[in-house]
């Protein structure tokens, strides 16, 4: 019997066989947590050590309240600037970076066949390189920076077979809320996702990562693309480690495999107050909303805010519309500048937001009124995510929000390509 | 065994209802956080509910973020255990973690209805309602080390002080 990667990877990291189901005791490769290291260095601090364990495997990215909106939040920043220099971590990155998952990558942590842990529930994001990427606690990471090693279920997996190329005005956004709808929130919860097939195969690395973000709103515990051509071009030169790319055996056994022919997919929305409350487009349209936001670690790369650029170009953001545009990381913001897609945003009335998480959970930078809506590119819709728990937020592909944004109504995009 | 009111609710109580993420990184001590425990689900729980007390749910309790105050904010709002069909991952980890009892019961999540007086023996794997006993499995002996030290960090420590158990080397 063949093992499926998820198996692979934690029988290497274990270095011992591993099989779904059991438990192993594993040490990761790089551990990434943000705004909330400054939490786990309290829960560090109470283990009674002088230092980590292995400072090189610790990633911190300062990203969920950049720069700091108020003074608690300052002090948190101050704490972990104190703690990366005296434990030596060098792999800090302060404000200017932009959302971890993003910069993780950027900055080639993100690499085939590792084991990534992260104190973010949107760790998974790792995945689109061919890592085993998952979400953990706080003082999971304390304790992984003391010991180097933790408890992990190896998990089942569920492969999805993507195939069939998508329309004009659809993209990876629109096919994982289509799964999401159809699967449920909580039809990958402990278990491992495997995206693969055609549709995937032909995404850019970018597209890959909207895949593996929202793979954490079914509950997977990570969220793996097939390492390809594509992923060791763009890691071309920037990777941090010398890394082998791992693949399913032809005979692993997987919990499910399931099909998804995305050839006649339109868009899609996830509706108030569940990721998985999916309709069409059509059934949707015409829903007045506030405020329009295009960015997160789901959907601020470039070729969405290129997608965006293209609809707004030329045009006016509806005077009802508050529209956010914040580009996932520093790397983004300067190529979007180079590139114009900037200037096409603030001519068209948006309001451009420093790299960074944003209002996406709430803290700051465009928080929701009590029965106001938002349209957003995130992958989270909760009530009260956004501010207000009177607020709602339906969630888009970056092409639907900026068409929305245009017309002050939720509007298909496919009109303005 | 310890005893306690329930306070039932549904599905999908995420991460975000439990404990909002606005509060994540400015509200630590532990009082205040036990003030805003479910104020996005049920804004009055946290006024009301009384140590000892159960949550009761049904699927995918603690979906969403990786925040432990979700698991926490509980803890010190007095909840004794989450009781749920199931459990999001990361957010039965962290309980587990902050030393939370949660016990996955499909049988139990259906039974038990608001306001009902429950007496639960974590280790023992047993809710005993006014008319009868049901039974879960017990947590396995990795996780119940965790809780018997009051939560993975003491758990650590007292491992890390046992320096034969964990070599102080990076892989």
């Amino acid at each position: 019997m063949g093992k499926t990667f998820a198996e692979k990877i934690l029988t290497d990291k274990a270095e011992k066989e591993a099989c779904a189901g059991e438990i192993v005791i594993a040490s990761p490769d790089f551990i990434l947590s943000h705004d909330n290291s400054a939490a786990i260095i309290m829960e560090f601090g109470k283990l009674g050590l002088k230092k980590v364990k292995c400072p090189q495997k610790i990633v911190i990215i300062l990203d969920h309240v950049v720069p700091a909106a108020s003074e608690k939040y300052a002090m948190n920043h101050k704490i972990i600037r104190e703690f990366v220099a005296e434990q030596k971590i060098d792999y800090f990155y302060d404000i200017p970076y932009g959302i971890c998952h993003q910069v993780f990558a950027e900055e080639g942590f993100a690499l085939p066949g590792k084991l990534i842990l992260g104190a973010d529930s949107h760790t998974p994001t790792s995945g689109a390189f061919g890592a085993f990427s998952a979400g953990i606690g706080r003082s999971e990471v304390a304790s992984l920076w003391a010991t180097d090693e933790i408890w992990l279920k190896v998990p089942e997996t569920i492969r999805m077979e993507i195939e069939g190329k998508l329309s004009l005005g659809v993209y990876a956004k629109d096919v994982i809320l289509k799964i999401i709808g159809e699967e449920g929130a909580e039809r990958a919860n402990y278990k491992a996702l495997e995206f693969a097939g055609e549709t995937v195969r032909n995404f850019s690395l970018a597209s890959r990562m909207v895949l593996s973000n929202m793979g954490a709103e079914m509950g997977a515990k990570s969220a793996y693309c097939e390492a390809d051509q594509r992923t060791f071009d763009w890691l071309k030169g920037g990777a941090k480690a010398d890394f082998t790319a791992v693949f399913s055996d032809p005979d692993a056994r997987y919990e499910a495999i399931l099909k998804y022919d995305v050839s006649s997919l339109e868009p899609q929305v996830a509706c108030p107050h569940t990721v998985d409350n999916v309709k069409i487009i059509s059934e949707v349209e015409c829903t007045p909303f506030n405020q329009a936001v295009i960015g997160t670690c789901t959907n601020g790369r470039l070729e969405d805010l290129e997608i965006a650029a293209k609809i707004l170009k030329g045009r006016k953001v509806h005077p009802k519309i508050r529209a956010l545009i914040i580009p996932s990381s520093r790397k983004v913001y300067l190529q979007a500048i180079e590139r114009g897609v900037l200037k096409i945003f603030s001519e068209s009335g948006c309001v451009i937001l420093n790299p960074g998480c944003g209002p996406c959970l709430g803290a700051h930078q465009g928080v929701l009124a009590p029965g106001e809506v938002a349209l957003s590119t995130a992958n989270r819709n909760f009530r009260g995510r956004m501010g207000s728990r009177d607020a709602e937020i339906y969630l888009a592909s970056p092409a639907t929000v900026a068409a929305s944004a245009l017309e002050g109504n939720i509007a298909d995009p496919r009109k303005f390509l | 065994m310890k005893k306690g009111k329930v306070w039932k609710y549904g599905d999908d109580v995420n991460t975000d209802i439990i404990f909002p993420g606005k509060y994540t990184y400015s509200i630590l001590e532990p009082e205040e956080m036990a003030k805003h425990a479910l104020e996005d689900l049920d804004p009055g729980f946290a006024q009301k509910v009384k140590p000892g007390d159960v949550i009761v749910a049904g699927t995918n309790f603690g979906c969403g973020s990786s925040r432990e105050q979700a698991a926490t904010c509980l803890k010190y709002a007095g909840v004794q255990a989450v009781i749920a069909k199931s459990f999001a991952r990361i957010f039965f980890r962290n309980a587990i973690n902050q030393g939370l009892p949660v016990i996955q019961s499909k049988e139990a999540a259906d039974r038990l209805s608001q306001g009902e007086e429950v007496e639960i023996g974590f280790i023992q794997g047993e809710i005993k309602t006014g008319e009868e006993i049901l039974t879960f499995s017990p947590p396995p002996r990795e996780v119940l080390r965790i809780f018997e030290a009051g939560g993975l960090i003491p758990y650590i420590k007292k491992k890390l002080q046992n320096k034969t158990r964990i070599q102080r080397r990076c892989h």
